[in-house]
């Protein structure tokens, strides 16, 4: 993969940095000239992945999330969050529809559906006690198709 | 994000303008449990046409108000949700649960 241009913003794991997250996205990615769709979908997959580095990952304690934004030859977006935080036992069940270990937070469990068929790639690699590497890549529409 | 409730004709709306994710569902919980058990509304519509951005977090926010308004024996309604917004309410198919219009 050819890199285009990158960006890596790290935050602390508040709750407010959810939006900031976006934020960066969204600015990052004005020079790949997106759809209103394309940009909407990237920026509701980079949420739900910090989220759940928020609410998840950092459960009952804080830490660094990573987010790395890049824009690869062929018009293709790449997006990695990782964080260090608890991390996940069992990656299969946890990326099921529904499943949630926070439903009493009213966690619908719909992160990892969301990241899925909002991106054209989710890969997820974690380690309990080391933490959780979530990358998703989306190709864009060529212009003028 | 910014939320206003209104009796409008026997009907209770809230309106929801900014955005919703983890961090703003919160206060929004808070805020509309609250009118809600305050005054029992029969059927209550959240009017979503002022949110330019929702996660899954919107999605538990919905789910555990129509069932504390459900408990209150009243009913929750959906309106006005932008194109992406419905994409994530399809998505879930909460629209099993909750009228969307
Ligand atoms: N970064 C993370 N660190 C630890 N656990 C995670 C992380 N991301 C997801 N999980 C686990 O996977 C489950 C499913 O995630 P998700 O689909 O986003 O649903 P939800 O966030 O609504 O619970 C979470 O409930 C949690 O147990
Ligand atoms: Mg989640």
């Amino acid at each position: 993969m050819k890199v285009i241009n990158e960006i890596k913003f790290i935050m602390p794991s508040l709750s407010v940095n959810e939006s900031a997250a976006r934020a960066v996205v969204s600015s990052f990615l004005i020079q790949a000239d997106l759809t209103v769709e394309e940009l909407s979908d990237i920026r509701t997959a980079v949420s739900e992945a910090v989220t759940n580095a928020v609410v998840h990952g950092y459960r009952g304690s804080s830490g660094k999330i990573e987010l790395t934004v890049k824009l690869l030859e062929g018009r293709e977006i790449y997006i990695r969050v990782k964080d260090s935080g608890c991390g996940i036992t069992d990656i299969k069940q946890a990326m099921e529809p529904l499943f949630t270990t926070a439903p009493e937070e009213e966690r619908s469990g719909l992160g990892f559906s969301v990241m899925e068929s909002f991106t054209d790639k989710l890969a997820v690699r974690s380690k309990p006690g080391k933490g959780t590497v979530v990358t998703m890549r989306k190709r864009l529409r060529v212009h003028g198709s | 994000m910014d939320l206003t409730i209104n009796n409008e004709n026997g009907a209770a709306v809230a309106r929801l303008r900014g955005e919703i994710d983890h961090h703003t569902a919160k206060k929004l919980r808070t805020e509309l449990d609250k009118y809600i058990i305050n005054f029992r509304p029969p059927a209550l519509a959240m009017d979503m046409s002022g949110i330019t951005f929702m996660d899954s977090s919107g999605i538990g926010l919905i789910l555990g108000r129509s069932k504390l308004l459900k408990e209150c024996g009243g009913s929750l309604e959906i309106r006005g949700a932008q194109p992406y917004i419905r994409r994530v309410l399809k998505l879930s198919g909460i629209g099993r649960i909750v009228r969307i219009s």
